[in-house]
């Protein structure tokens, strides 16, 4: 009898660690899996894609025949002009509405209501956000498919979560430091600027870099704003701003690297081919910039900040 | 490396200090007696809430001017929230309200209309973990007087020499001004933020555990300086360590979940407590 | 001493700038609701589309007109579709997203942190027409292979997709709810003599539960949403889909296509907004449920 209970146990104790072996392999397999197809996605877009992207004239050239030849050299300064302009609007936005979460938010309604609805704002797909934005700004506003349009759809796109990693960062500064400034009589927004903002930057500059990434790489929300025509010719050197083919010009149609991709990836030329690759991998490789980008100057800043 | 070179200058400023501590023990044997009659700041009847819980009951005190006053007692028992109204802090806490009158030289600061930024100015604080600022030694002196208006690299550099000199850290620093804060051990750091708060003249410094993250010299060394920053003004310590109470205040007031208990001279209050609490306390009972 | 603002001022401007902005946002936000529900419910309430037939119709067709004149706008088809891909994309990831977070936080945390995490955060960055286009000619291509069909786009293509481009989120948010678990409770359970796995299962999953639903709905959320990815490997036909292998056509996807075609005001773009709508109120309720979720959870801890 006892000698059974003891078999029981062991057998018990077995199937245990048995399951464990088992629960472990599979696991670890899942992970490879993951890891396998990540690394394959990477390689295979830049493999596909490597030899258009240094072929000569790729990244110098203006795309012909509504982009089924060519070059990318307009779509790659269109991405970068978005880029910029969302930047400048969404960063000084988000900052300020972050500051105020972090550091005035009175509790109640307001703050509440706010919160919710920067939170809604960040679920919403971004096919609603393009539609808001072709209604208000281009069809409204009278702004028609421009670059403008674009980056202001890009900005309430990019705002929720910047909002959040400048929230996350300044939450994260020590509360002491907080409580030194005030306690010498400094306002909050004294001990913000010169005190929190410095100590969270290497935090918010990594996150900016990282939103930076998906917004190069948003499209869906750009379809009805910026649209989808190429500009044939830009001329960067006139300051008539007014011009359409001013490449300053925030008024004139612009189309960014991953619009380019959707409107021609399934053209069957050959040549529109090599080229859907090629700008595949030209903005694989600007978001793997962007990736090791905000993670080199993030470690810069809080090893400048802490060393001296 | 820096901290490699801090650590040892420390261990070599670490005998000056043992000898400054002792000297000065001796000429300062006045603490634990009352000194003066001069009121600086005077609380009546404070009461403080977190929400719903009233975290401190009818507290009546009275600070003077040259004298040191500990505020002890068990974790928990109000002697914090007690010392952040002092200076108005707990404004700064959500969902804290503080009731009663503080009156600051014969002034009730606890009012709405009250000028939070220059009240702070006049009554400074020290914390529990040293928190310079991630900027340059000098940079940490003379960031709050610039903030209030003080300007001229002149006034600058002598208020930074005046106030690193009071807190007893210019001679240790005096050569890498320019160096970051953080570079400095514990106890400079501690040193380096009493001198900030020095900066701006205040007429009485709240010090709340500011010895509890520092080694025993350090904390001689901070027991010191307060000793000769008195001067001219009151200062109120919030302190676990009831030796570090008997050692330098003159008067000392005992806190018990929520209430004042008991208040006197620190040698009353050491040698002949009047409540059980305090005795227990004292004794061991609890802590 | 130089002139300076009194600090009281001082606090008042940065009280006044940074409620500024985010009274800005929120106001753009609410605008953007009202906007998006006031043109969705004019396809209703003026244009007389019916809504018992927008939700259960099956024929789907703005470019030609009933004998009434009004285009076939049963919406059915792309609202079983949407939810089709999303469920189905959901139900591949889920176990993917969480045994690598178990994986990741359990077996070999060091390895979880400093290789795993920053390679699964690399898959949020790449942009969605590039997993379309990989979608496009890999998955496509091999669905056709494999099953012998003419195309190969369909649901199936469009829920592996849209499975790997939400694996990130899902894992992301699974690693962050497991790491929050407090390793008390590993310890406990290890002390009273369960196996790793079993602590992992009985324990330790079963606490951070309320963290990885939200994780999965917010995946979900991601999933409903996905535009362009999703129509690149679909095919963009609005009919009822009667196989996974079967060209369909999401709401977002239908959106894409059609919208800013039609005139300004017309029927035809009135729908389109409804389905805007549809989308928009989707992405509400998935962030109700989240919150009910959180309540609950803050209901248990006390």
């Amino acid at each position: 009898m006892a000698r059974s209970a003891a078999q029981a146990q062991d057998a018990y104790l077995e199937r245990s660690q048995r399951n464990d072996k088992i629960a472990t392999g599979v696991l670890t397999l899942i992970v490879g899996l993951v890891m396998l197809i990540v690394v394959s996605m990477v390689l295979f877009i830049l493999s596909q894609g490597i030899e258009t992207l240094f072929k000569p004239g790729f990244l110098t050239e203006a795309s012909r025949a509504n982009g089924t030849q060519g070059g990318v050299a307009y779509q790659l300064f269109d991405s970068f002009y978005l880029l910029i302009l969302t930047l400048a609007i969404s960063l000084p936005i988000s900052l300020g509405g972050a500051v105020f979460l972090v550091e005035y938010a009175p509790d109640g309604p307001i703050t509440s209501i706010a919160s919710t609805a920067i939170e809604t704002l960040s679920s919403l797909p971004s096919i609603v956000v393009g539609m808001f934005g072709f209604l208000v700004f281009s069809v409204n506003f009278g702004w028609k498919y421009s670059i403008l349009s674009g980056a202001v759809a890009l900005t309430m796109f990019n705002i929720p979560i910047l909002v959040r990693v400048i929230q996350q960062a300044l939450e994260d500064v020590p509360a002491s430091q907080r409580d030194a400034c005030l306690a010498m009589g400094l306002t909050r927004w004294e001990t913000t600027v010169h005190v929190l903002i410095p100590v969270a930057m290497p935090a918010i500059v990594t996150g900016v870099v990282l939103s930076a990434g998906r917004v190069f790489g948003e499209a869906a929300a750009l379809l009805f704003t910026s649209g989808m025509s190429s500009p044939v010719r830009l001329n960067f050197f006139t300051l008539n701003f007014a011009s359409p083919t001013c490449a300053w010009n925030v008024f004139r149609p612009a189309e960014s690297l991953a619009v380019h991709i959707y409107k021609i990836y399934g053209e069957g030329s050959p040549e529109a081919q090599t080229i859907v690759w090629g700008t595949a991998a030209l903005l694989m490789t600007c978001v793997l910039l962007f990736n090791v980008a905000a993670r080199i100057v993030g470690k810069a800043l809080a090893r400048r900040m802490t060393a001296e | 490396m820096s901290v490699e070179t801090s650590a040892v200058e420390t261990d070599s400023t670490s005998a000056d200090f043992m000898a400054s501590v002792s000297s000065s023990e001796k000429q300062n044997r006045v603490s634990g007696f009352a000194i003066s009659d001069e009121v600086v700041l005077e609380t009546k009847d404070v009461n403080v809430y977190y929400g719903n819980h009233h975290a401190l009951h009818d507290t009546s005190l009275a600070f003077h001017k040259d004298e040191i006053t500990a505020l002890i007692g068990p974790s928990g028992c109000g002697k914090s929230t007690f010392l952040r109204s002092l200076n108005l802090m707990n404004r700064e806490i959500r969902g804290c309200r503080v009731d009663g009158e503080i009156e600051y030289r014969g002034h009730n600061i606890n009012t709405p209309s009250e000028n939070l930024y220059e009240l702070r100015k006049s009554i400074g604080m020290v914390f529990q973990q040293p928190n310079p600022f991630h900027m340059s030694i000098y940079d940490n002196i003379t960031f709050a007087p610039r903030r209030h208006g003080v300007r001229g690299k002149d006034v600058l550099d002598q208020m930074v020499e005046e106030s690193l000199r009071g807190a007893a850290l210019w001679d240790e620093v005096k050569d890498k001004l320019d160096k970051s804060a953080f570079a400095l051990s514990g106890g400079q750091q501690q040193r380096l933020c009493i001198a900030r708060t020095l900066a701006v003249h205040p007429d009485v410094i709240l010090f709340d555990e500011p010895c509890s993250a520092l080694d025993p010299i350090s904390t001689l060394a901070i027991e010191d300086l307060m000793r000769n920053v008195v001067k001219d003004r009151a200062i109120v310590i919030v302190t676990h360590n009831m030796e570090q109470a008997s050692r330098v205040s003159n008067r000392t007031a005992f806190f018990y979940m929520g209430d004042m208990v008991e208040y006197g001279e620190t040698e009353q209050i050491f040698q002949r407590p009047n409540d059980a609490r305090l005795n227990d306390y004292l004794t061991g009972m609890f802590s | 001493m130089a002139k300076q603002m009194p600090k009281r001022n001082l606090e008042k401007v940065g009280l006044g700038v940074t409620g500024a902005c985010v009274v800005l946002v929120t106001l753009v936000v609410l605008a953007l609701i009202i906007m998006v529900a006031q043109k969705g419910l004019s396809a209703f309430f003026k244009d007389g589309v019916n809504i018992a037939g927008f939700f259960g119709g099956t024929k789907w067709d703005l470019s030609n007109s009933d004998q009434n004149g009004m285009p076939y706008t049963g919406a059915l088809p792309l609202i079983v579709t949407s939810f089709s891909v999303t469920i189905l994309s959901t139900i591949i990831a889920l176990p993917v997203s969480l045994g690598s977070a178990i994986f990741a936080v359990e077996i070999r945390p060091r390895f979880g942190s400093k290789v795993f995490q920053p390679l699964i955060e690399l898959l949020t960055g790449i942009p969605s027409v590039v997993f379309g286009l990989i979608g496009f000619h890999v998955v496509v291509g091999a669905c056709k292979a494999i099953f012998g069909v003419s195309t190969g786009l369909g649901i199936l293509p469009g829920s592996i997709v849209l499975a790997v481009m939400i694996l990130p989120t899902v894992t992301t948010l699974s690693i962050d709810a497991l790491r929050a678990v407090p390793d008390g409770y590993r310890q406990g359970s290890l002390a009273l003599g369960y196996t790793r796995w079993q602590t992992i299962w009985h324990v330790v999953l079963k606490s951070a539960l309320p963290s990885l639903m939200t994780a999965v709905i917010l995946g979900m959320t991601r999933a409903f949403g996905e535009t362009l990815a999703v129509r690149m490997v679909i095919g963009g036909i609005e009919k009822m889909p009667t196989g996974l292998l079967d060209a369909a056509s999401t709401i977002t996807t239908t959106l894409t296509t059609s919208m800013a075609v039609y005139a300004e005001g017309s029927a035809q773009d009135d729908i389109l907004w409804a389905l805007g709508l549809l989308l928009m109120g989707m992405s509400l309720i998935f962030i109700l449920i989240i919150h009910l979720i959180g309540r609950k959870g803050a209901k248990a801890r006390g």
